[in-house]
């Protein structure tokens, strides 16, 4: 730790002596000091792992249209492209404020700190966040989660919802519900205060998504033609080769979104983060495979990529507390039970095209859950307490805001609309233009 | 006249295109088509569920041909498509009352060759 503070450094201190407007800046003030040095690190680092989470979306983009069907694609990639723009605006516009409305709330449920972006004096110094980051980077690296927990609810809602109404659900889901939920622990809210733990988000960002997934499958009901009668047809999606790219980007991604979730580059901290989310994330996917193909007695590739992401989302909330073994045991039960949980929710006729219910919610409730069974000095039933919260809190509003949205301007496409596809009835558009003769 | 439409299976297409080549029969078309028959089908399984699929992807071939030519198109894909297996496909022989070449205008035998 010493020798890379003491190499950066010398890397700033060569660099000012190269570059001659930093050596005049260097000059007027004091010489930069070690510490600069780690703050530069340390706000780099925030900013990489920011872009890695931006990626994500790509991922879940991809993973999204390739397990769905091919006249639902532009729909698809319309929807995830608005969240993230959606997200990242209301984050500046309230979200940010909602979550981190500093220390004189510290300990409450709700807070403000005033609508829009107002750095403090202090911001863009070592004394904003102990050297880890800007204020700058601070709001961009959480407006990057912001937006992911709005696009898990996408993915869920696939191939049926009406446009402007998943638009409107997002926004406000996005901009008051997730904020709220992580000003509970990230903002020094309540839960922080009871010692629940929760390192990167598998209650604050996925389990919170997750209830948005549940809410918006139950009040949309299934995709035409998935279960006739007394059968479960499944609805094969278009593309394996675009979903596993997701599922890359995803895994790529989420060094970002568990790394980052350290707020500096500790190298300590950051390896071991990286190294048991990376384990988790390969148990998950071996796990997940051998169910697939003990259950279905054939490897499904759709479950093990499912796997890698059970694991992931599993490993969020304790990425940091557990060791690469417990990792593994995390990871390897995660993968047993998103499959579990996929062929759960068919048989009780909730369709998920894409399975975030399962990947999101679930597993990110045994991965909260787990911190408290792992990590050391974490307490089971404070981990209890931040489950059973988010779920009350979340499920509730998601579930009033689709009933909301149903009765007013309709939730649902018209079955034509549907037969047709989103593409051609929401966009008018096609996804493969002179591609395809036949798109059922 | 006649116009020849075979369905046969797709894994045989580069087989029977070489073996009317070297039969002297180098003019054909080739489709996409799904249809269902004998086989009845298979089932495949996604994400932890069986679906039927009974409409099976095949190739549909059409070859139009002078009344000499018929029989050795017929043999030629019989030989190269004939596995013994249900699902060998099936092929159609239709009169084939008219035929011109657009670039020349050119009607019957001649435009057919």
């Amino acid at each position: 730790m010493k020798n890379v503070a003491w190499l950066l450094g010398a890397a700033v201190v060569a660099l000012s002596w190269a570059v001659p407007d930093l050596a005049m800046a260097a000059e007027g003030e004091a010489a930069p000091t070690a510490a600069d040095a780690l703050f530069v690190a340390n706000n780099v680092w925030m900013l990489l792992a920011t872009f890695l989470v931006f990626i994500m979306h790509l991922g879940f983009s991809t993973l999204e249209i390739g397990l769905t069907r091919s006249k639902n694609t532009v729909n698809i990639l319309f929807k995830n492209l608005l969240i993230v723009a959606i997200g990242l605006l209301t984050y500046a516009l309230i979200g940010f404020a909602l979550m981190y409305p500093g220390e004189s709330f510290a300990g409450g449920y709700f807070g403000f700190a005033g609508m829009g972006l107002r750095p403090p004096a202090n911001g863009m110094t070592i004394e904003y966040a102990s050297g880890g980051y800007t204020y700058w980077t601070d709001f961009l690296f959480q407006g990057m989660f912001a937006a992911t927990a709005a696009t898990i609810v996408s993915g869920a809602v696939a191939e049926r919802i009406k446009l402007s109404s998943f638009l409107v659900f997002s926004a406000i889901f996005v901009s008051m519900v997730y904020p709220v939920v992580g000003m509970w622990k990230w903002g020094g809210g309540w839960l922080e205060a009871r010692g629940f733990h929760d390192f990167a988000g598998s209650t604050l960002v996925h389990s919170v998504g997750g209830w948005g997934a549940l809410a918006g499958i139950i009040v949309l009901g299934p995709r035409m033609g998935r279960y006739v009668d007394e059968t479960i047809r499944p609805i094969p999606g278009h593309s394996m080769p675009m979903a596993t790219v997701g599922v890359f980007l995803l895994w790529f991604g989420w060094y970002g979104f568990n790394g980052g979730s350290v707020l500096s580059a500790s190298p300590a901290d950051i390896s071991l983060v990286c190294v048991t989310t990376s384990l988790a994330a390969a148990a998950g996917v071996v796990t997940a495979a051998g169910t697939s193909w003990f259950v279905q007695k054939q490897p499904d590739l759709s479950m093990a990529l499912n796997g890698a992401l059970a694991g992931l989302v599993g490993i969020t909330a304790g990425a940091d507390v557990v060791t690469p073994t417990e990792a593994i045991v995390i990871g390897a039960i995660a993968g047993v039970v998103v499959v579990c949980s996929v062929i759960g929710l068919d048989k009780a006729r909730l369709d998920d095209p894409v399975g975030a219910v399962s990947v999101h919610l679930v597993c990110g409730i045994w991965g909260t859950l787990a911190v408290g069974l792992f990590g050391e000095g974490k307490d089971f039933m404070e981990q209890l307490v931040g489950v059973g919260a988010t779920a009350l809190f979340c499920f509730p509003i998601a579930y009033g805001l689709m009933r909301g949205l149903s009765a007013t301007i309709g939730l649902r496409v018209s079955e034509e609309e549907e037969r047709q596809g989103l593409d051609q009835g929401e966009h008018g558009m096609e996804s493969y233009a002179g591609f395809q003769i036949i798109n059922p | 006249m006649k116009l020849i439409i075979a369905y046969i299976q797709q894994e045989r297409l580069d087989h029977v295109v070489e073996s009317l080549t070297k039969a002297d029969l180098h003019r054909l078309s080739v489709t996409h088509a799904l249809g269902c028959g004998a086989q009845l089908g298979h089932s495949e399984t996604y994400r932890g569920a069986r679906k039927r699929v009974n409409l099976l992807k095949k190739i549909r071939l059409e070859i139009a041909v002078n009344d000499d030519f018929e029989q050795r198109a017929v043999e030629t894909i019989i030989g190269a498509c004939r596995t013994g297996k249900i699902g060998d496909g099936k092929i159609f022989v239709l009169e084939l009352p008219r035929c011109i070449r657009i670039r020349t205008g050119e009607e019957g035998a001649e435009a057919i060759g």
